[in-house]
């Protein structure tokens, strides 16, 4: 037995529960009588909703495939061996369930060296090695490729990406070092470190192509006849693979320094794997890849053993498998059919609700307002924003015919509503306002339809208590931008039922929205967090903290902006509006900022001016701006502004807010961008040691988003 | 309005290699549809002067049109071929010869005027859709004794023939068997056939069949090179005891696709198209079901007859091999040697087998290259027989040609 298939039965051992990938080796004839050919296909024999991934076995079935295949080249008896995947799949890298079980420094190195040993004999055949990228290739599934000698792309490959630092890790089987050896350092970084950082953006084949990590691009009709046609002209000198120099000059330095700049920009140095990555780039210049798959194996077993990689599986588990399935949604075989839509207000946010209520559900949904030219107006935005999406490409001029069809407006309600299933409110934040609307509503709707309302900080309850049928009331809070965050609170309030509840999970399934089931509370999730957040930032501020300081102080959560920036966004007025809301609530704990109140009194729309082209403190604000004499330092500021956090989701998870800490953080990644690199917060307030402080426990089991003990 | 019928050639066709029908057969895992679609692409490879959107028809033909052979094929092919959506497509079944009334619709179409270009093929994966696959006779046909039971079954109608040519002998069916794999062996050796091939990739996830994983269908899995009479005498003959048809005389249960471009002559030479076959006439002709092997004799009597040629005006044949006896009962028609050098010459679908329906134009892609390599050679035919009792022959004309 060989030391590889020695690490990797060890590996193996730790993790019995892998889906087994297969390497299939099947010989055949190439075209143009080129010889007789080894081809291995990866398959886990499922399907391709499950796609192909390497553990320890599968590692080991790869590796036993090209002991096979090696002795048939060394004996002469192929021209050739080629790796590619089951159909629609080539595969999608290491099995992120045996990354989380490892708790070990030396288990981690193994799983480094063992991919590494059986990729690299790909290139140490005595016969040339081919990929064929046939279908979505990630991670591990696109380093296997790279230790071949050549490589073709289907057209039709819809997903292709070096995901490791999106994550938390390094691409460490052979990624780093030999991708900016084949395309050169700045691509490199483009697909290592950028789109990595940029919501773990997807290649598509043709981009694979032009990028040059595969020699040739095909259609996907019959995409393997002609990557093995293109084999054997390669094979018989007919056809000649050219690749560009690489640049191993200034060029690469500058590349290394642009990945660094944009990783700044995204985590702050707030999470390690993509400066690891860079070094290995940095590193790779000189071209020596034993010492960069070295450096690789490294830097992967201390990023498997940190919390940041663990903090990036638990957000990747939150989004991709949580959000699927909402923590205590009722059964969805309760939910009604949802074939008419009503929007009461035809403001902005209505109307916004409007266009996406008719896009992804593409039922009729009829606005109402108090008077024809704001129901006109409303309509009219609606049509304007469809015709911009026809502009754009993003609907054809049938569909933009059929979606305005859909959208109309009404100014009597019985009219409106009178066939609707689900009505939704977007109309002045007030409790009395609120109530009239729903009364008027419930008076002409059908008996079964679902009233929703999109208040970010009223009780629901209170809103739904004056109807004859409270039970059909739910909140259905929406994040701005509503077409690009994919948060949906959905209230459940005192009397609402499981029905009228499951309809609205249906619904927030249709509208692709993540929804999250929370308690009627004041301001439910997120704005009670942010609140609180922006809160304690106003408060040393008002108490003597430079603003600059302030700002500063929490850079390392890597934020999407700061948080006077984010108070910007949504208006000093609407900030202060929701923080004298809970203030009202909790007293103790939310306070009304006077240095906010007279900003918004003095008709400021923001703290900053942006003449220079960077955001400076507006002379105007800091002449409204008191403050006290209590100066604190950035680190000061950052303890109580996350001892703060964490107190306030340590209250919310004891009151019930939500069923677990996993949804606030789900909450907070899908509903106000917070870094998926720290799994929202919790990880990262467990991992600093705030939770305990301030609580005097963790909020995540061990080993759920850390190392397991 | 007087019209001028217009002349149509045989641009160029190309075909799968064959496999045999059954879990251990090359293509039990792939679709039949994927089979004619990477015939379609390999067409347009090998013409790049055609510009696609040219093409005005696409007739595919398979017998058992459901599932991934039915769904309207001939259009559904085009657009998973890549063929711009506005260029239309219609199916075809006229059992074995599926493939050939393809050809001979889409040509009346050139001549007519309403095409330019098409596309003809077809295919069976009889391994997916096995003879019969739900059909539903009409109980008159016994009722009434529209035909004999047996005209439902292939090889019980071989058997029929030999019953009615009693001259036509086991032995003479075997023999000329073993001689139909002889010719295969010596085309492939001579590299007469991979020409047209288009290689096809193949999943095999059981390893019943072989070896794992992808793989490339390069070459007719079929195929017996060597076999001898010996081999073939102890044979079963499963449509009779002590009957004559085996599976030695016959044509197996395959799986395959083919297909063509077919055009009107002055557009092929307007676009730099190649010019293989003209088309000289065709005819189809009904016999009686029980021995629709003899129906490629009506058929060519009808073409020949229409074309105003004899006989001995065709210097080469390519006779569909469903069955030895149906070859022979055709030559013996026309007193032709079992062995004449004319018939057959790369051997015939006993060696290659015949998916039913996409079988038409393998014999002219053959034809084309024999015509090609025969100058002296004016004109050829191709010839099938017809379940239900039928026969369709089309004769070409060889562009080649230099003699006067």
């Amino acid at each position: 037995m060989s030391t590889t298939a020695e690490l990797l039965k060890g590996a193996a051992e730790l993790f019995p529960d892998e889906v087994v990938t297969q390497a299939h080796v099947r010989h055949l004839d190439l075209p143009k009588g080129a010889g007789r050919f080894a081809l291995i296909t990866l398959d886990n024999g499922l399907d391709h909703t499950k796609p192909t991934t390497f553990g320890p076995q599968s590692l080991a079935n790869l590796n036993v495939a090209i002991d096979q295949v090696e002795k048939e080249a060394a004996d002469g008896e192929i021209v050739g061996a080629g790796i590619t995947g089951k159909p629609f799949i080539f595969a999608v890298g290491a099995d992120l369930k045996g990354v989380e079980l490892l708790a070990r420094h030396e288990d981690a190195l193994a799983i480094g060296k063992g991919g590494h040993d059986v990729f690299k004999r790909l290139s140490a055949l005595a016969v040339p090695t081919f990929a064929y990228y046939n279908g979505a290739a990630m991670g591990g599934g696109v380093e296997v490729g790279l230790h071949c000698t050549y490589r073709t792309v289907s057209k039709a490959l819809p997903a292709f990406s070096l995901p490791e630092v999106f994550l938390g890790l390094v691409p460490g089987w052979g990624g780093c070092a030999l991708l900016p050896n084949l395309i050169g350092a700045d691509r490199a970084v483009s697909v290592i470190i950028e789109n990595s950082l940029n919501q773990n953006k997807q290649l598509k084949g043709q981009q694979v192509f032009d990028l040059g990590i595969a020699d040739a691009l095909f259609e996907g009709a019959d995409f393997l006849e002609r990557s093995l046609d293109w084999t054997a002209s390669v094979l018989k000198g007919e056809t000649e693979v050219a690749r560009p120099e690489i640049d191993r000059g200034e060029a690469w330095d500058a590349a290394v320094q642009r990945g660094k700049a944009i990783a700044d920009g995204k985590v702050h140095g707030a999470a390690p794997a993509a400066y690891r990555a860079l070094d290995i780039i940095a590193a790779a210049k000189n071209g020596d890849l034993r010492q960069g798959f070295d450096a690789e194996d490294q830097a992967l077993a201390d990023l498997i053993m940190g919390g940041e990689l663990r903090s990036g599986i638990y957000a990747f588990n939150l989004v991709q498998k949580r959000a699927k399935r909402p923590a205590g949604a009722p059964d969805k075989s309760l939910a009604r059919p949802v074939t008419k839509v009503g929007v009461v207000g035809a403001g902005l946010m209505a109307s916004q609700l409007a266009l996406l209520f008719a896009r992804r559900l593409e039922v009729p949904v009829v606005l109402t307002d108090i008077d024809q030219a704001r129901i006109d107006k409303g309509v009219e935005y609606v049509h304007g924003e469809i015709d911009k999406l026809l502009l754009k490409g993003r609907v054809n001029q049938d569909k933009a015919n059929r979606l305005k069809g859909l959208v109309s407006g009404h100014l009597d309600k019985a009219a409106a509503f009178g066939d609707a299933d689900f009505v939704i409110e977007a109309v002045f934040e007030e409790m009395g306002v609120k109530q009239q609307v729903f009364a008027e509503v419930e008076a002409v709707v059908p008996e079964h339809a679902i009233l929703a309302t999109n208040t970010s900080s009223l009780s629901v309850t209170e809103m739904a208590s004056k109807l004859k049928h409270p039970e059909r009331v739910v909140g259905f809070h929406f994040f701005n931008p509503v077409a690009i965050l994919p948060l949906l609170e959905i209230v459940r309030a005192e009397k609402t039922d499981d029905a009228s509840l499951a309809t609205a999970f249906a619904v927030a399934k249709s509208l692709k929205k993540t929804a999250v089931l929370v308690k009627d509370a004041p301001a439910f999730v997120v704005n009670r967090i942010l609140t609180r957040f922006m809160g304690e930032i106003q408060n040393v501020i008002d108490e003597g903290t430079s603003v600059e300081v302030a700002e500063k102080a929490v850079e390392p959560l890597g934020l999407p902006m700061s948080p006077l920036v984010l108070l910007e966004l949504v208006g000093p007025a609407i900030g202060l509006h929701v923080s004298e809301t809970l203030h009202g609530a909790f007293p103790e704990r939310f306070t009304v900022s006077p240095n906010l109140k007279a900003v918004v009194e003095a008709g400021k729309r923001g703290f900053y001016v942006y003449d220079s082209g960077k955001p400076e403190l507006d002379p105007e604000v800091a002449a409204l701006l008191k403050q006290g004499d209590a100066v604190l330092t950035e680190e000061q500021v950052r303890d109580r502004v996350l001892d703060a956090v964490a107190q306030e989701i340590r209250l919310m998870l004891d009151e019930g807010v939500v069923a677990e800490a996993q949804d606030i953080d789900l909450c907070l990644i899908t509903g106000a961008g917070w870094p998926f690199h720290l799994g929202g917060i919790t990880p990262y307030l467990d991992r600093e040691g705030v939770s305990e402080r301030v609580a005097g426990k963790k909020f995540l089991a061990p080993g759920v988003a850390s190392v397991p003990a | 309005m007087p019209r001028t019928a217009r002349d149509v050639v045989f641009v160029d066709g190309v075909r799968t290699p064959f496999g045999k029908a059954g879990p251990k057969g090359i293509y039990h895992e792939t679709r039949a549809d994927d089979l004619v679609v990477k015939c379609i692409r390999e067409l347009l490879r090998r013409n790049p002067d055609l510009d696609p959107a040219r093409i005005d028809e696409v007739a595919l033909a398979a017998t058992t049109q459901i599932g991934d052979q039915g769904l309207t094929l001939g259009r559904t092919a085009a657009i998973l071929a890549g063929l711009p959506k506005s260029v239309p497509g219609f199916s075809v079944d006229r059992m074995c010869a599926g493939a050939m009334t393809a050809v001979t619709s889409v040509a009346g179409g050139v001549a007519f005027g309403a095409y330019d270009i098409a596309v003809a093929g077809g295919v069976e994966h009889m391994g997916r859709h096995p003879m019969g696959e739900g059909v539903d006779p009409n109980p008159r046909f016994v009722s009434e004794k529209l035909v004999d039971q047996s005209a439902l079954f292939m090889g019980m109608t071989a058997e029929n023939l030999h019953d009615r040519l009693p001259h036509l002998t086991k032995q003479r069916a075997d023999e000329y068997a073993v001689r139909s794999q002889e010719k295969a062996a010596k085309a492939y050796a001579n590299g007469k056939i991979q020409a047209d091939l288009v290689p096809i990739s193949v999943r095999r996830t059981s390893p019943e069949g072989g070896e794992t994983g992808w793989g490339l269908a390069t070459a007719d899995e079929p195929m017996r090179p060597g076999t001898t009479l010996e081999n073939l005498t102890g044979l079963k003959t499963p449509f009779r005891p002590h009957g004559r048809v085996t599976a030695g005389n016959a044509a197996g249960l395959n799986d395959g696709a083919t297909a063509s471009l077919i055009a009107a002559e002055d557009v092929a030479r307007e676009l730099g198209l190649p010019v293989k076959m003209r088309l000289v006439d065709y005819a189809f002709a009904g016999v009686e079901p029980e021995v629709m092997g003899i129906g490629p004799v009506p058929a060519t009597e009808k073409a020949l007859a229409k074309a105003g040629l004899t006989i001995d005006d065709i210097g080469l044949f390519e006779i569909n091999e469903a069955f030895a006896v149906q070859v022979l009962s055709l030559l013996d028609h026309y007193g032709i040697a079992d062995d004449d050098p004319r018939v057959n010459q790369y051997g015939g679908a006993i060696a290659f087998g015949h998916p039913l329906a996409s079988s038409g134009v393998r014999l002219m892609t053959q034809l084309a290259r024999q015509f090609e390599e025969q100058p002296e050679v004016r004109y050829g035919l191709t010839t099938m027989c017809v379940g239900f009792g039928m026969g369709g022959t089309v004769i070409w004309e060889n562009p080649h040609w230099e003699g006067k």
